[in-house]
């Protein structure tokens, strides 16, 4: 089980949490202007890296805020924890 | 005990050692009675009996004995029938007590006929430093880490502190080491932040050093076990740093017969004659391809055991070794491998012969009288934890074996776990893992350790990684004991070209017992190995996987068990319905009303008859059903109404204070997600109820948009569904018995219209009466604080005169008048469009969640499945929920091509006859149409119609 840090309430057990998939899949500004395939693949299209990524997690039985996370999938080592509408931090 | 009766056990206990002492122990073993010692195992005092064969192998019926000395043992599986049955435990680490009744088990046990009367509790713990194993390695970190003040807790697996101390009955400081592991486990015991776990076994590594373990706190009191104290405990402990001082297990090699009772590893062998005081057999060859079965072998000749020969497949075995040898009168047949264990049941002799690729050794295969077989292949690092933490294992060439590499967790291992193979190396290399796992918890480690002293142990001679003795019959030389794998089998798998261990595992199923291949699982790669020409370390091992040993449920389940399983959600009601003997339906942790059979008659009524009776009531009279169970959401602040009119398919920022709409949500992706009424209560607050099972999704799904999409939005969710209690009153009659039970609320349709609520008192209760109606019927939805709601419910259901009536009903209800369920008439899968509600769909608002997916060409397709309705040409059938619908009368060869599925499916009052809702494809075209619903082996036929059954002009809501 993750120990992820949530960035409002510090490290906390996985189970605490609800994942949110690949995070920075802004909805889409007008959504009437996409062509079905532009809306298709903010529908259905998703990263799935081995190594870093961002992601999103929400403290579900927690504070309840969302939140990101940079996670390694090989490995599952959490490299980062930030807030919503912050920037994704440069890994090196 | 007097002197006299321990006497008297002494002999009944043939194999017992003399001058063993301890209180005598009666025990029952497939049916026989015997005597056995505190502190013994079951195996142990099988073994001291003279038991030799204890069990029996799970594809060929073979006799099988004690083979190891712990919980590596892949043969002597037991039962325990007395006081508790539990199967499959492993008569090693099964410890004797009074009464103690068991039996042999042929590879599969019995689960316990009765309930289990015991409990099992669960705790959380965290720490700076968990030491996995008591042995010298992992008291010494522990020490360490004690006593610079680190919280540390210590779990070893046996009753017992020491490891291999116990067995090998090394000395440290001049005494037996076990004294000092005793001395120091109680030392640090003592101290403040140190916890003490015996009988604990870890069981899994998971990430960021989460462990689980499970402490066995009165298994070994059998009857006597105190009622107040939980039988297992698992233990859930989050570890800054984790040293795994899980020592080794010795392998055996391959030869024929080498499952035979009487063939036991070399220290398994060493521990029973030093550790438990008994013999395991009286003349005994020993078999080895290292130093190690030397000290074995000189132990159990100090015991008295008559050692008949050493076969060491080396040349060269260590000097110190062999002068020892020598001075006993011990033969060391260099060179000379077992070629076969034989004996009819047990071992009664033993094969030996010269390696044929041994140049001049000398010797001539012969056979050797022996009731014992002392086996050593070599010795594996314990690295179960390690792999299960993520970590990588290397090939050490002169073990043999794989040892831990690298990781990424805060985790190491010490001492014969990482391939330390002498006592004083251990105890200096547990100290230094203690200091380096203090330094990474942050903490400062003392500048001077104490190390007891061990004796000076002989130089070693390499040893020689022998897998397997030649042969051209492989049909009984064992790789794997517990799955009955064989090296023919492996060959096989090997020659229908499978080159990979996880391969060969799963094909012949070798290393996937519940022993978890502990002793067999290196030996099956080297045998791959040595069949494919590779060098074993190419090769690799198969993956470790937790639990390390068996788990019972029962453990892991603790108290959630039981009415503790999941919490139960029960209405202000309940009670009420559970007096008036109302049968419940479980809606996610709901326990809801289902429906209310009357007990009057003789036999009682049947729910069919039930619910024909409340839907009857429902439709012609007036009935009521406790709705509290709604998911009730307020969603307050200025722009609440701009968050439902995005969430929201129709428009909810035009809804007027006073007025209630119907609502669908939808994913991105056009599919309905949930549904259900909207309140507004003044501009800027809205009170949105969600079908049962989703409210809570309902309201993540709310906050997941506010925070993520739109964190600019003034507007804040609350759930007050257990706030609320709320009874649905409905039928012809429910305006009539409203007025009389609100007088005060103007009831007549101008006054209060259909969708709109208005705060009363109902009963001398403040409420709030909404003119809602999911049956059709007139209707009314009247809300009170949830500490009221039996008070108003008992009002109601005063006079007599209204019907209770439940979910079944309810749903016959809906389904007439063709309201879907979400969730049971949609899968997600399903549009607004699909279920024949293009109304709710605003064309007016720019945009909502789900609007762009509706004028994708897939959301428009006109074979999409529709909500239909359907009626058996038969009235009297009832169809199955989930039949599928196919065009023809006769099937057709498989594949059958599907038009789609039964969702809902009742008897009804109203049309007097059943009925169904379905999805079927292009369902709205084939009104009329005759489809057929295979069940069984009939095909049924039946009619596609509109889904709404009943009262399709709506003329029956105003009453």
């Amino acid at each position: 089980m993750l120990l992820i840090p949530c960035p409002w309430c510090g490290p906390r057990d996985e189970a605490e949490f609800h994942y949110g998939g690949q995070a920075h899949v802004a909805y889409p500004e007008e959504p009437a202007a996409l062509s079905d395939e532009e809306w298709a693949r903010y529908l259905f299209f998703r990263d799935n890296p081995k190594g870093l990524f961002a992601e999103r997690w929400s403290h579900a039985a927690g504070c309840r805020r969302w939140f990101n996370a940079v996670r390694d999938t090989a490995t599952n080592e959490v490299h980062a924890v930030y807030r919503v509408g912050e920037p994704r931090p440069v890994i090196a | 005990m007097s002197e006299r009766s321990e006497q008297t056990s002494r002999a009944g206990q043939p194999y017992r050692r003399e001058g063993a002492t301890g209180k005598t122990l009666r025990f029952r073993f497939d049916g026989r009675d015997y005597e056995g010692l505190e502190g013994d195992t079951l195996a142990s005092a099988l073994l001291a009996n003279g038991v030799r064969a204890v069990a029996s192998s799970i594809r060929f019926g073979r006799p099988r004995g004690v083979y190891a000395a712990g919980s590596e043992e892949p043969n002597a599986l037991v039962q325990i029938e007395e006081p508790f049955p539990e199967p499959m435990l492993q008569a090693t680490t099964v410890e004797l007590y009074d009464g103690l009744v068991a039996t042999g088990l042929p590879g599969q046990g019995r689960l316990a006929d009765r309930p289990d009367p015991a409990r099992y509790d669960a705790v959380h713990a965290h720490c700076d430093v968990l030491v996995v194993g008591a042995g010298p390695a992992g008291i010494a970190a522990a020490g360490v880490a004690a006593r610079a003040g680190a919280r540390v807790i210590l779990a070893d697996e046996r009753p017992e502190p020491g490891g291999s101390l116990l067995g090998t009955a090394e000395t440290l400081d001049g005494r037996p080491g076990r004294e000092w592991a005793a001395r120091e486990v109680a030392a640090l015991a003592a101290l403040p932040e140190v916890r003490v776990l015996r009988r604990t076994t870890v069981l899994g590594h998971y990430d960021d050093n989460y462990v689980v373990a499970v402490e066995r706190r009165t298994n070994h009191l059998g009857a006597a076990a105190p009622a107040g104290v939980a039988r297992e405990r698992v233990w859930r402990i989050r570890a800054k740093r984790v040293v795994l001082a899980t020592g080794g297990h010795e392998r055996f090699v391959a030869f024929a017969g080498n499952d035979l009772p009487g063939v036991m590893l070399a220290g398994a062998a060493r521990a029973y004659a030093n550790h438990h005081r008994v013999l395991p057999g009286r003349r005994a060859v020993v078999f080895t391809t290292n130093d190690s079965a030397y000290a074995a072998a000189l132990d159990l000749a100090g015991a008295g055991v008559e050692i008949a020969a050493i076969a060491d497949v080396r040349q060269a075995p260590g000097e110190t070794w062999a002068a020892r040898c020598a001075e006993r009168g011990i033969e060391v047949l260099t060179g000379h491998v077992v070629t076969a264990a034989r004996g009819e049941g047990e071992v009664s002799s033993v094969d030996v012969a010269p390696r044929p690729e041994a140049q001049g050794s000398g010797g001539e295969a012969r056979e050797i009288p022996a009731d014992l077989l002392l086996v050593s292949g070599g010795w594996t690092p314990v690295a179960h934890l390690f792999s299960q933490a993520g970590g990588t294992l290397r090939y050490d060439e002169a073990l043999g074996a794989f040892t831990p590499g690298e990781t990424r967790q805060a985790v190491e291992a010490a001492g014969f776990a990482r391939g330390v193979a002498t006592l004083r190396g251990c105890l200096e290399d547990g100290a230094e893992a203690g200091r380096r796992a203090l330094a990474g918890a942050g903490l400062t480690a003392p500048p001077e350790i104490d190390v007891p002293a061990a004796e000076e142990e002989p130089a070693a001679a390499p040893a020689e990684h022998v897998w397997l003795v030649e042969s051209g019959d492989y049909g009984t030389h064992f790789v794997d004991l517990q799955r009955d794998v064989t090296v023919g089998e492996v060959l096989r798998a090997v020659g229908a070209g499978l080159s990979s261990v996880e391969h060969v595992k799963r094909y012949t199923t070798a290393g996937t017992a519940h022993d978890q291949g502990k002793t067999s699982g290196l030996l099956t790669s080297g045998v791959v190995a040595h069949a494919l020409g590779v060098d074993v370390a190419e090769l690799g091992t198969t993956t470790f996987r937790a639990p390390y040993t068996p788990v019972s449920f029962a453990a892991l389940a603790g108290r959630d068990r039981g009415p503790l399983h999941d919490p139960v959600r029960v209405t202000a009601m309940h009670e009420w319905h559970v007096a008036r003997g109302a049968l419940f339906e479980n809606v996610g942790q709901w326990k809801r009303p289902w429906y209310y059979p009357q007990h009057g008659e003789d036999p009682g009524e049947d729910m069919e008859a039930a619910v024909l009776r409340e839907c009857r009531a429902a439709r012609e009279d007036v009935a009521a059903m406790d709705a509290s169970t709604l998911g009730k959401i307020e969603v307050v602040g200025p722009d609440a109404a701009v968050l439902l009119d995005r969430l929201y398919t129709n428009m909810m920022s035009t809804l007027k204070v006073g007025s209630i709409r119907y609502g669908v949500m939808c994913r991105p992706d056009g599919m309905v997600f949930d549904d259900g009424t909207v309140i507004r209560l003044a501009d800027d607050r809205f009170l949105v109820t969600t079908t049962t099972g989703n409210a809570a999704a309902v309201l993540d799904w709310m906050e997941e948009w506010l925070q993520t999409e739109w964190p600019g939005l003034r507007a804040h969710c609350t759930s007050v569904t257990e706030q609320w209690a709320t009874v649905a009153l409905v039928g012809p009659r429910s305006r009539e018995v409203l007025a009389r039970l609100a007088p005060g609320l103007a009831v007549d349709n101008p006054s209060f219209p259909f969708m709109t609520w208005r705060d009363a008192e109902v009963a001398g209760i403040g409420a709030r009466v909404c003119r809602i109606s999911f049956s059709g019927e007139l209707a009314y939805e009247i809300n009170v604080s949830s500490w009221a709601g039996l008070a108003l419910w008992e009002s109601i259901m005063a006079s007599g005169e209204v019907t209770p009536y439940g979910t079944e009903t309810m749903h016959v209800l809906r389904a007439e008048k063709g309201f879907p369920i979400v969730g049971q008439d949609t899968d997600g899968t399903v549009t607004p469009q699909d279920l024949g509600m293009e109304w709710i769909v605003s064309k007016k608002k720019a945009d909502f969640v789900g609007k762009r997916s509706f004028a994708r060409a897939d959301t428009s397709r006109p074979d999409r499945k529709h909500l239909v309705g359907l009626l058996p040409e038969d009235p009297g059938v009832l169809l199955p929920e989930g039949a599928h619908l196919v065009e023809t009368s006769a099937l057709p060869e498989p594949p059958v091509p599907t038009l789609g599925f039964v969702t809902s499916s009742y008897r009804s009052a109203a049309l007097g006859r059943t009925f169904a809702l379905a999805l079927v494809s292009g369902g709205r075209e084939r009104a009329g149409e005759r489809l057929y619903a295979p069940v069984g082996a009939d095909l049924v036929p039946v009619t596609v119609t509109s889904h709404v059954l009943y009262d399709p002009e709506g003329a029956r809501r105003d009453g």
